[in-house]
């Protein structure tokens, strides 16, 4: 057996279904062990696409998303990729071709030092140098990737040593890692001292982040909220922890979130934080909002825990077991005051919201907040929403109705270019659920070469694009903080969508008329063919 | 404030630049950094001296525990540890300043352990202060080259019941 089988043996033990990638000369030998196994390689167009491909199967199978791409332009193209998936801790593990062993460090054609540049941005990254430790590395590295805080490991392998003959297979069953335990259990004194404190607040508040979905714990989060009739608000990465209209829901918070979101945050007693990072765009001034309050905060990662604010009780361990174990407890919460008041608050946002939705828009041009609702809505209630980044984001996080289905962006990097391919993995993970990715046209651009696989391996996304022919977001910070000096924004008239549809033997809708929302949006989600659906926005369109 | 990282690291190629890289990359400083093998093989001991404020100092030995290659992370202040730093120094003498170099090695402990007709290699292992004070005293001498280890240390004995 050669290095490349051994890789492939150690895929097909881990249940792999999918490798994402892009081949070349230096990871050709793996893409020809996985050739007529019961592994699909898709050939992603680019490679950071195969990353974020591999990142939206992570995130609706939970299970770590696979990806392949060979050595040099390959490994770097994926660069962003990786980085992008480390800022929301997604699973993934990332092959990357390498140059021969004997010939690494003499800068031959292809050749980049993979490892060294990612460092900073992966969990874990390793040089095969022998073939023999091929099973090991793959063991650990899928036991690194979804364990502890979740996230990318790169496992550079030369292509010699993918041609090498292994003495002897043997795939651990587990890996035997003196430097990595990571702490599963919640301390048991911390979370007594949570449940005191939260008997005694008078207006608690849990707020959700993307770590309640990676630990697999949003329906606990909800049992919980339930159980003691506690108010739930979210970061971005936490969207969809509750259906948006579940009564102790209380929105979004953050810079980008809702007036009421923050209002709750900013009036609570006690702020619980489940799986989520105090990160600057949820709370940009920790200082002030969480003076004279009880924070507790609950974090996989003990290095999250204290960096951004110091929390009254710190709480390491995985969300799904610290709820778990919150959920034997017995207490009384008592907090219908604060809820009554928060529910006030929600009501006025709502009122607020649907008065912009109400809004009219210039000629031609759809009013967003009116689309992405109405759009939200008539899907299915299990479906995955994907936006990309920008101000289609915003209005997204703002307006879009969730009820049991998700919510995926990048959050944490920002990246353009991620809802395409993010919907196409997400689509392979799970091929019965509806699947929509919401972009701007400056994102679409950064990937709209996936609508080549999307096409070829028939997967069924849907795409919308909110055409503005201008970088949005930037241009609102122009408008907001540069006297309108419009440098660099305007994305001009191209390319013209309805016939680059035609290129893709895609069905193609034109939205410019507000009145026409609903009508365009039936057509769009009952359409039984790949559509692509472009709705006219305004520049001058504020999220 | 000072405070001193007592690291043990796997034995592999590239973990020193992923330790490095993480002050780096974080913004931490590194005062001084030193690596040696320790009686066990596979496990090398990096002493990392670094300064900041509380919460820095927390977040470096967080981060540091959180390096997959990390195995145990010890921190302690100046005070809770002995520390020594060996340097060497290459000096240009003469007849006129030689009696003042050889004496000021006498006061500090230090030895002359290379010569030639005008150069000397003096070799010094002390506390960094003390070794920092010595080097003080070559203001008026023409240096032709120093390196120093950086700070070595472990927990006074009298601490060690803490940590074991």
């Amino acid at each position: 057996m050669t290095g490349a089988e051994a890789i492939a043996k150690c895929l097909i033990n881990e249940k792999v279904e999918y490798v994402f990638g892009y081949p070349g000369v230096a990871i050709a030998p793996l893409f020809d062990s996985l050739y007529g196994t019961q592994i699909h390689s898709v050939l992603i167009r680019q490679e950071q696409n195969a990353a974020h491909a591999a990142s939206g199967y992570a995130r609706i199978s939970g299970c770590p998303g696979v990806v392949a791409v060979t050595s040099g332009p390959g490994a770097e193209n994926l660069i962003t990729g990786i980085a992008t998936a480390f800022a929301d801790s997604i699973p993934l593990v990332c092959i990357t071709g390498q140059v021969d062993s004997t010939l690494m460090g003499s800068d031959v054609f292809q050749e980049a030092d993979i490892s060294g540049a990612c460092e900073s941005f992966v969990k874990y990254s390793y040089i095969v140098r022998d073939v023999q430790d091929i099973p090991r590395i793959m063991k650990e590295a899928f036991t690194i990737a979804t364990t502890g805080r979740k996230g990318p490991v790169l496992i550079d392998v030369p292509v010699d040593v993918q041609h090498e003959k292994l003495s002897h297979f043997f795939y651990p069953e587990e890996v035997k890692m003196r430097t990595y335990k990571p702490t599963v259990e919640g301390h048991a004194v911390q979370i007594k001292k949570v449940i005191s404190e939260l008997s005694r607040a008078k207006r608690p508040i849990l707020c959700a982040g993307g770590g309640t979905f990676l630990s697999g714990a949003a329906s606990l989060v909800r049992i919980f909220a339930e159980k003691y009739h506690i108010p739930v608000v979210c970061t971005m990465m936490g969207l969809g922890v509750l259906p948006t209209d579940h009564p102790l829901f209380f929105g979004m918070v953050g810079n980008n979130g809702d007036a009421c979101g923050n209002r709750a945050m900013n009036e609570a007693d006690m702020i619980i934080m489940i799986g989520a990072r105090v990160a600057d765009r949820s709370i940009s001034q920790p200082d002030l909002i969480l003076k004279g309050k009880i924070l507790v905060h609950i974090d996989v990662d003990p290095a999250e825990i204290g960096k951004n604010a110091g929390p009254t009780i710190p709480l390491v361990g995985d969300v799904s077991h610290v709820l778990q174990a919150f959920l034997k407890e017995d207490i009384r919460v008592s907090c219908d005051d604060f809820i009554s008041q928060l529910c006030a608050y929600r009501k006025q946002w709502k009122e607020q919201k649907e008065e912009a939705r109400g809004k009219n828009s210039p000629d031609g041009c759809v009013n967003p907040a009116a689309f992405i609702h109405a759009l939200s809505e008539a899907m299915d209630g299990n479906a995955v929403y994907v936006a990309d980044v920008g101000q289609n984001q915003l209005w997204s996080c703002t307006n879009c109705i969730i009820r049991e289905g998700r919510f995926l962006t990048s959050g944490g990097m920002g990246t353009m270019g991620y809802a395409l391919p993010a919907a196409m993995g997400a689509q392979l993970a799970d091929p019965d659920r509806q699947v929509v990715a919401v972009c701007g046209d400056g994102g679409f651009q950064m990937s709209m070469m996936e609508l080549s696989t999307m096409r070829q391996y028939h997967i069924p996304a849907k795409v919308v694009v909110l055409r503005n022919n201008t970088l949005g977001l930037v241009r609102q910070y122009q408008h907001l903080h540069l006297h309108d000096r419009f440098a660099v924004t305007d994305l001009g008239e191209y390319p013209k969508l309805e016939y680059l549809t035609g290129a893709y033997d895609m069905e193609y809708i034109r939205l410019t008329d507000n009145a026409d929302i609903q009508d365009a949006v039936r057509r769009f989600l009952g359409s039984e063919n790949s559509v692509l659906l472009e709705a006219h926005v305004s520049k001058d369109a504020l999220a | 404030m000072k405070r001193i990282y007592s690291v043990l690291v796997e034995n592999r190629a590239g973990v020193l630049c992923k330790v490095a890289g993480l002050f780096w990359r974080r913004c931490f400083n590194i005062d001084s950094l030193a690596v040696g093998e320790t009686d066990d093989h596979t496990v090398s001991h990096m002493v990392i001296v670094s300064s900041g404020d509380d919460k820095t100092l927390e977040q470096i030995e967080k981060q540091l525990n959180k390096k997959l290659d990390v195995i145990k992370v010890k921190t302690f202040s100046e005070q809770e540890a002995v520390s020594r730093e060996l340097m060497l120094i290459k000096v240009h003498y003469n007849r006129t300043n030689r009696r003042d170099i050889m004496e000021n090695c006498s006061i500090m402990g230090a030895q002359i352990v290379d010569m030639s007709g005008s150069l000397m290699t003096i070799q010094i292992c002390d506390t960094p202060e003390r070794v920092q004070m010595f080097l003080d005293t070559f203001k008026t001498i023409r240096i032709v080259e120093i390196t120093r280890t950086g700070t070595l240390a472990v927990t006074k004995c009298s601490e060690s019941g803490k940590d074991g």
